[in-house]
């Protein structure tokens, strides 16, 4: 069987031990030189930057996530040991593993590793599909003959240089498409290495739950299990046409996944499709004062990152939590799209007055939706706001400014609630 | 009950009543028109809690009584029937049904008592007035194009129909504006209307009005007062909560210091516009307008899909002037002009800009331009 040892990366025969160097980190799978699609996941990827740009965090608990009241964004491995959980509230955590050392995040640095990453993935393939800064779907087919390696060798090769050169490690799955790439990069986390073979796809899927299935969150889980659908098992037994009444367009996918088929095409340009920036309170509010400060904040970093990517979005969403945790979303279409900030602040404020005594809250998020590029935002006044004009002028004549003395060097009064 | 009625007067009735009602309900008995019949006539009844038409339509009333059964399945029943045939309506009341039997044809609809039937109540008129068809016909067809469909701005979801003074004395206007064009229609005050409250007539009634107005002999009957609105004809009365809003101050939204003034033939300008904008993207219909000397160029430039230029005969004196519109707007007021030509007075490229009929200034429009 063809086989692959992940430290030296020679390849051989089946054998339980490389020949060459002797690591037992050995790969065997009939179709290990053959597969293409992967995908690569970094192992809790913000705990490992901070552990390596902190040496004394090595071997300690660490989580990253913000303040009393935050949830926990990543926690690495020797904290997940303990129940530690990503998305689980803080205060949780913090009972679960008490000695845990708490980092906040720091955006910056992580994009800067994401890129050394994504430099590496970018000289294996042209096609690089990042889904957030620490996973990427890759296409490697056709690569064997420039790189005088079937893709296994370079993931290995990957994953090896990531430890060698940034200090991270990331897990590989590889496969025949993207469902299965994704599913079987989390089979063996971390440092992990899966292949799943077109061979052996069904017998691998049957006995497997559901939520599997990336994108299956808790309410689709919920409606598949009033189908009485768990597993892969329990799929197989639907005809097309009953999934897709009972699912709608969902239930054509999951027809098809359940079979093991993805067709989606592992695409280097994915579109961005919505842009939100979202906060959580030190402390629940209701507060029409304070929230109206949020939602001015909320509007100005969205619109800073509409302006920065030359994007405009039609459609503007407030989303707010409850104290109880209930989740409320409003949305509003917009006559023409826009990028500014005054715009979307007006819009969101417009929502937060429907909503505004289902208070206290708290997290409060803006966001736009429906992107079209920035030419085509803002090119209408309105008859009934003669002053939006004169809004619009201002707020870019203090983009010009901060662009030239920083982010901070002036503010609405309103940026202070 | 038991009446039979001609197909061709039952179907007008009865399509009248399933307008009303609304497509979703989730109160059942929204969904069904309130049939009563009495002396030698029938009334067919539908409410969406907001509008209430009832339209009279003369019938062998065999068995005066009432009841109630889907407006939808109703119409759609008659609506199938062979032109001409007679239609002889019954309830069973004790079985909860109504029969409805032409020639070889039988059917069987559930009922809903009628005392169920939420009966709008009736209001106050503080003024009621006469108007001919065709007035109103002009005052609402000429606006309604600009009623805003933004929910936030609710109160820019009709339009507003009120007195107001003109240059040669007091008219009855009706205004309606979404932000981005208004159209302001002015006739004589009929007898009767001065003192009229100013009323936000919803987008919905002014669609179920329009259906009052086809014939040109036609004297319609406006009540007015602060919360509702009716318009009657012999046969049909509709009456509607008006939007509980205040209309802003359009007043000022009208330009007055535009003095660039062209004139233009309507059509073929509606012709040249629509021609460039078949190249400009779906979304961003922006069509730039570059005057000179009698001389129009239209273009539309979208980088992604193409470019379109087409040059216009006009009258204009003024110096050079570009300014850029959203086509759907500019096809939507020229086609508003039917006699004469139209005239439009500019100001900026940043300003609204004013059209009108010739030197007719009962029917203004304003609309707002786009940066190109």
């Amino acid at each position: 069987m063809p086989s692959l040892c992940r430290d030296c990366l020679h390849d051989f025969e089946t054998a339980a031990r490389c020949p060459q160097c002797r690591s037992p980190r050995v790969l065997s799978h009939p179709e290990l030189f053959d597969l293409t699609i992967a995908h690569m996941d970094c192992d809790a990827f913000y705990a490992s930057v901070e552990k390596r740009d902190n040496p004394e965090l090595e071997g300690k608990p660490v989580i990253i996530g913000g303040g009393r009241r935050g949830v926990v964004s990543t926690a690495c491995y020797v904290a997940r040991i303990k129940g530690v959980k990503s998305a689980m509230p803080m205060f949780k955590a913090l009972q679960l593993c008490p000695e845990a050392i708490v980092v906040r995040g720091r955006m910056d640095r992580y994009v800067e590793v994401s890129k050394q990453v994504r430099a590496l993935m970018d000289e294996l393939t042209p096609v690089v599909e990042p889904l957030s800064l620490d996973e990427a779907f890759m296409d490697l087919t056709g690569t064997a003959r420039l790189h005088g390696h079937p893709p296994a060798v370079m993931l290995a090769r990957l994953v090896k240089r990531m430890k060698e050169e940034i200090g991270i490690t990331g897990s590989i799955g590889l496969s025949h498409n993207k469902f299965l790439a994704k599913v079987a990069s989390d089979l063996d986390k971390p440092r992990g290495f899966s292949v799943i073979g077109k061979a052996e796809t069904m017998d691998f899927l049957r006995p497997r739950p559901v939520r599997l299935i990336w994108g299956i969150g808790p309410a689709a889980q919920d409606s598949l299990d009033r189908a009485g659908i768990r597993s892969f098992d329990d799929l197989l037994r639907w005809d097309l046409r009953d999934l897709q009444d009972r699912f709608g367009a969902m239930g054509d996918r999951l027809w098809h996944l359940a079979r093991g088929q993805d067709a989606r095409r592992v695409s280097a340009h994915s579109p961005v499709k919505s842009l939100s920036n979202e906060t959580t309170f030190a402390e629940d509010t209701a507060d029409p004062d304070i929230l109206d400060g949020h939602i001015w904040r909320m509007a100005e970093k969205v619109s800073a990152r509409a302006k920065a990517k030359d994007k405009a979005g039609r459609v503007v969403t407030l989303k707010l939590k409850r104290a109880n945790h209930k989740g409320l979303t409003r949305r509003q279409s917009l006559h023409q799209p826009t990028q500014l900030a005054d715009t979307i602040y007006r819009t969101a404020r417009g929502l937060f007055e429907g909503a505004v005594g289902e208070g206290p809250f708290r997290l409060l998020g803006v966001g736009i939706s429906e992107l079209t590029p920035a030419a085509d935002a803002d090119r209408e006044g309105d008859l009934l706001d003669p002053d939006a004009g004169r809004r619009a002028e201002a707020e870019r004549a203090v983009d010009r400014i901060k662009d030239r003395f920083g982010a901070d060097a002036i503010l609405k009064g309103r940026a202070l609630r | 009950m038991k009446f039979s009625i001609e197909r061709g007067v039952l179907l007008k009735a009865v399509a009248q009543a399933q307008s009303v009602v609304e497509r979703r309900n989730t109160i059942p008995i929204l969904a069904n028109v309130l049939i009563e019949a009495d002396g030698s006539d029938v009334y067919f009844r539908a409410t969406d809690l907001d509008i209430e038409v009832v339209d009279k339509a003369p019938a062998q009333v065999e068995r005066a009584g009432a009841t109630t059964v889907s407006a939808v399945t109703l119409n759609e029943i008659v609506r199938k029937l062979p032109d001409g045939a007679l239609v002889t309506l019954s309830e069973d009341s004790a079985a909860g049904r109504l029969s409805i039997e032409a020639g070889r044809s039988n059917f069987s609809l559930a009922t809903l008592p009628k005392e169920d039937f939420p009966v709008m109540a009736s209001s106050d008129y503080s003024t009621n007035f006469a108007a001919p068809a065709p007035v109103l016909r002009r005052l609402f067809d000429k606006s309604k194009f600009a009623i805003s469909t933004e929910e936030t701005r609710y109160y820019l979801n009709g339009v507003y129909m009120h007195v107001s003074e003109a240059d040669g004395g007091k008219v009855l206007r009706c205004v309606a504006t979404d932000g981005h064009r208004l159209a302001r229609i002015d006739a004589d005050l009929p007898e009767g209307a001065d003192g009229m409250p100013g009323v936000i007539v919803p987008r919905k009634t002014v669609g179920e009005l329009r259906k009052l107005l086809d014939d040109d002999d036609m004297t319609i009957a406006v009540s007015v007062s602060e919360t509702k609105v009716r318009f009657a004809t012999p046969d049909i009365t509709l009456t509607s909560k008006v939007i509980d809003g205040t209309f802003p101050d359009y007043t000022r939204v009208i330009p007055q210091g535009n003095t660039r003034k062209m004139e233009v033939d309507a059509a073929e300008f509606a012709k040249a516009v629509d021609r460039v904008a078949t190249v400009s993207s779906e979304r961003s219909r922006a069509v730039k307008l570059a005057l000179d000397e009698d001389k129009l160029v239209l273009s539309v430039n979208a980088p992604d899909s193409g470019a379109a230029e087409e040059e216009l005969a006009v009258a204009y004196g003024d110096e050079r002037l570009e300014i850029g519109f959203n086509a759907k707007y500019l096809l939507e007021i020229a086609s508003q002009v039917d006699r004469e030509n139209a005239v439009f007075l500019f100001n900026s490229s940043g300003d609204p800009t004013l059209m009108r009929e010739g030197n007719d200034t009962t029917a203004v429009y304003v609309v707002m331009p786009m940066r190109v």
